[in-house]
């Protein structure tokens, strides 16, 4: 194999100055599956916009580098020009029409059509449907995937397998095809479900040829089908391997990696055995995040790190318990009681507050004043800010005032107060969300994802700000991260969600080999095989 | 970073700064409105009174335009479903009359019972705007159509009985304007009113409208006010502030359509005349059109953006009358209302919601 299928060289790409790409390199070979994993954040998905040539990379400055397509540097502008170069992508998000049957969805947009009279007088847009050429194609197509589907059935009814697979049909019917690409095509499937998908991936590669290239976070797969692994990390190539060197530990290893120096820091949290907080089989319904019967003890005073590998959970304990997203359980807070779960003003109440991952949507007011975005929680749940007297009404002046003090203690970097939040860079968006929590006077804190989107400066400066209200005020801090390096340099401890369970608390100094057999799930598994 | 180097800037960036700031169809409806004050003037026309009929316009009109800000700041857009409160207003000024009350008494009465019922119906119209979230104004329009055309069958089967509101030679139902002349027509105009160099200024109506402003803003800036504008502003950070959205935005349907009830009947006490049937039907679409044109968007609003709005808006009906008559010779107000009233909701509705923000 002289020419590689696809090369992807010394690929670059900046977000307003924010780099997300370091020129990394990718090589798929002819009838190779190539596997690219990564956490979330880590690139994946900027990787696959620039090889579509999607509008999102263009409006943002391009990219540097080069792509070559079977040794010939191709420049991609438009996903039209992926498809002519022969490059099929299957999205995560089905795109087929429901309502239309497998046939004419496989054949959507490329329809063959047979003239009749209509068409002669007003041309080729009113010609006829050829369905008996197109019902041949799309057997064909998925005669590849040796599949027994009868093409006319509409796509509605279908199991959400056989959806994926009139996907990969739809692509495969494109003559030209030479590269799939498949963005965690295993995501919504079952276990049996995904294995078909396997196979049939196998088969496409090794026997017609069609080299694959597949996004996902299920490393136990990836070890099962892929020949080749590149791994992700920041933007970064951290791994380049083969399959067969490759174990679901090592890969996980490589995927959090350790990338801060851990802080030598006072563990006087540590020795605490108060308890702050007891959750006790919580289970949260947040898309995507699923947490199924979660049990933890927080210690009052520490800094807790919740990781774990995206989907599996750990974004879901503090959305659950702060009311946000339908959860059932028990949970009991130190000194207030059981709270009421789905009930945001009860989770506030028991002097808990929240900075969400979701900044820009659930964390903010982004068109109305820092001073608003700090004060308005504190007004609605404690009746802060309020003037005295009959006619209650927002107290301008003391908000004003408050406003001050947090840009001051935390180094908000504005024009003043009055400063739509919207203006101001992530850093300082994540320190007003802060400020907004802290207003609420909590003894705990969830801090979710709270350097997700900003710049390497502004991450030291936050994390630097948890770490001093921890020591300074004694608050008990709960922090959910992807980047296992970051718990590590500020928590305490760190516990490892897998699937929606707690699968082991670690202190920060544990391996990243330990770390990695957590996220893997590898302790459940043993488990299940045990009993 | 933050453009604050104004040194370095050149005049016309300034300028431009002032006009995105002041929003394009702002400067436009006031570019306009000068010259029709130009033309007015060359044309010899009497200032004085078309001075006093725009203040008096103004006032009358002015509480209608207030009703938007609570639905737009609780985030279901300009009230397009006002003529639902309109009609209670409606209902109240003509049970006063039934119940043959006279002058303030009567006024007062009409205001009090239309905002109860405008409350009222303000709740019931709020649960159905919480059960077609995202289509607020499009439901809003036609559920205000509807309205108008179901009182349509109430006042005519309403069992009135004052000789004043049923047809003098028999036949069902009531008429469709009904005088207020003994009853409270100009109660509010004429109340501590005075003459300067020929203008009549309507001391009361603007007081009541003043009174009404600065409700509004202590409202809003109330504890509730500011939990309903957290709610239109981003629901999500409202469901984490404890805030339950629904309730607000039935809040802000109840306040919005109780003021539809008392701006109708400050209308009808300046116009002199209850006007029932379809009167109604396109009054949303100017009181909406005013408040954008005061320089609102579809998601925020101000009581400034009103009281400008309203000015605006009402001065160029005022002032286009006269100069329309004497150049076209024809009813081209209503035209000119009908354009700038459509066309200053059609640019709202396709002008991207940026908040504000330019950048």
């Amino acid at each position: 194999m002289s020419r590689p299928r696809l090369e992807m060289k010394n690929i670059s790409k900046e977000y307003f100055g924010n780099q997300v790409l370091k020129s990394v390199n990718l090589t798929v070979g002819d009838g190779e599956i190539h596997a690219l994993v990564g956490e979330n954040g880590a690139g994946k998905s900027t990787l696959m916009n620039i090889l579509f040539g999607m509008p999102v990379i263009h409006n943002t400055g391009g990219f540097n580098g080069t792509v070559l397509v079977d040794g010939r540097p191709v420049q991609i502008n438009s996903p039209e020009q992926a498809m002519s170069e022969g490059i099929g992508m299957v999205h995560q998000e089905f795109m087929l029409l429901p309502g239309f049957t497998v046939t004419e969805n496989i054949k959507l947009n490329r329809e063959i059509t047979k003239e009749n009279w209509a068409s002669k007088i007003f041309g080729k847009k009113l010609e006829s449907l050829d369905f008996i050429r197109m019902r041949e194609d799309a057997r064909k197509a998925i005669k590849r995937m040796d599949l027994d589907l009868d093409e006319m059935l509409p796509v509605a009814g279908l199991p959400v397998s056989f959806m994926q697979f009139v996907e990969i049909a739809r692509e495969l019917d494109k003559d030209n095809l030479k590269l799939l690409v498949l963005d965690e095509p295993t995501a919504v499937l079952t276990e049996s479900e995904a294995d078909t998908l396997m196979s049939v991936m196998k088969k496409l590669a090794k026997e017609q040829g069609i080299s694959i290239l597949f996004i996902t976070h299920r490393l136990d797969e990836v070890i099962e089908v892929a020949d080749n692994i590149t791994v992700l990390r920041d933007g970064e190539v951290v791994a380049e391997l083969a399959a067969k060197d490759a174990s679901v530990e090592l890969l996980a290893e490589l995927m959090v990696g350790r990338k801060v120096q851990i802080r030598p820091k006072s563990h006087k949290a540590s020795s605490a055995t108060e308890v702050a907080m007891t959750i006790e089989n919580l289970y949260v319904d947040m898309p995507g995040e699923r947490v199924r019967g979660l049990s933890l003890e927080v210690m009052k005073g520490e800094i807790l790190g919740i990781g774990g590998l995206a989907g599996h959970g750990k974004i879901g304990v503090a959305n659950g318990i702060m009311g946000l997203y339908p959860a059932r359980g028990r949970v009991e807070v130190k000194g207030y009681g059981e709270i009421k779960l789905n009930s945001p003003i009860s989770a506030l109440k028991s002097g808990m507050a929240f900075v969400s991952e979701d900044r820009r949507g659930t964390g903010l007011l982004l068109d109305e004043s820092i001073e608003l975005n700090i004060a308005v929680q504190a007004m609605q749940s404690q009746n802060k800010f309020l003037t005295k007297g009959l006619v209650k009404i927002m107290d301008r002046k003391s908000i004003r005032e408050h406003a001050n003090k947090m840009i001051k203690e935390l180094d908000i970097r504005c024009v003043g107060p009055h400063q739509l939040v919207r203006r101001l860079s992530g850093g300082n968006q994540q320190k007003v969300c802060i400020a907004r929590a802290l207003t609420l006077e909590p003894s705990i804190l969830f801090v979710s994802e709270p350097t997700r989107g900003i710049d390497v400066g502004a991450k030291k400066i936050v994390l630097d700000l948890l770490v001093e209200l921890n020591q300074k005020l004694g608050m008990t801090i709960i922090m959910t991260s992807s980047e296992l390096g970051e718990l590590r340099s500020v928590c305490d401890r760190i516990a490892i969600i897998y699937q929606g369970r707690l699968e082991g608390v670690l202190p920060v100094d544990a391996s990243d080999k330990e770390f990695g057999l957590l996220m893997a799930g590898e302790l459940s598994h043993h488990r299940k095989e045990a009993s | 970073m933050n453009n604050n180097n104004g040194a370095n800037k050149s005049f016309i960036d300034r300028l431009k700064e002032i006009a995105a700031g002041f929003g394009l169809a702002r400067s436009i409806i006031l570019i306009f409105l000068v010259f029709l004050v130009v033309l007015a003037l060359f044309l010899k026309l009497p200032m004085d009174q078309i001075l006093s009929s725009v203040l008096a316009r103004f006032g009358m009109n002015g509480i209608l335009v207030l009703a938007m800000i609570p639905t737009i700041q609780s985030g279901t857009g300009p009230n397009f479903g006002l003529p639902l409160g309109i009609s209670c207003g409606l209902i109240a000024a003509v049970l006063s009359i039934e119940l043959d009350m006279r002058g303030f008494e009567a006024f007062l009465f009409a205001v009090g019972l239309g905002a109860v019922l405008g409350g009222v119906s303000g709740y019931l119209y709020g649960l159905l705007l919480n059960k077609v979230k995202g289509q607020e104004m499009t439901v809003g329009t036609y559920f205000g159509f509807s309205t108008v055309s179901l009182m349509c069958i109430f006042w005519f089967l309403a069992p009135f009985k004052s000789p004043e509101m049923i047809w003098p030679y028999g036949g069902n139902g009531l008429r469709v304007t009904i005088a207020l002349q003994d009853r409270f027509d100009k109660v509010l105009d004429n109340f501590l009113s005075f003459s300067v160099l020929g203008v009549k200024v309507p001391t009361g109506l603007l007081l009541f409208f003043g009174l009404f402003c600065l409700l509004v803003w202590l409202f809003m800036r109330s504890k509730t006010g500011v939990a309903l504008s957290t709610v239109g502003a981003n629901p999500r950070f409202a469901e984490s502030c404890g805030l339950s959205v629904d309730r607000y935005r039935i809040i802000g349907s109840v306040v919005s359509q109780a003021l539809a009830a008392i701006g109708i009947v400050v209308y009808a006490q300046t116009f002199g005349f209850i006007q029932l049937y379809m009167a109604p039907l396109f009054m949303a679409f100017f009181a909406v059109a005013s408040i954008l044109i005061g320089g609102a968007t579809l998601k925020r609003a101000t009581i400034w953006n009103a009281i400008i709005g309203c000015f605006l808006f009402q001065s160029i009906l005022v002032v286009s009358m006269p100069v329309a008559n004497v150049i076209v010779a024809d009813n081209l107000a209503e035209v000119v209302r009908i354009i700038i009233s459509n066309g200053i909701i059609l640019y709202a509705l396709t002008r991207r919601e940026i908040g504000g923000d330019v950048r």
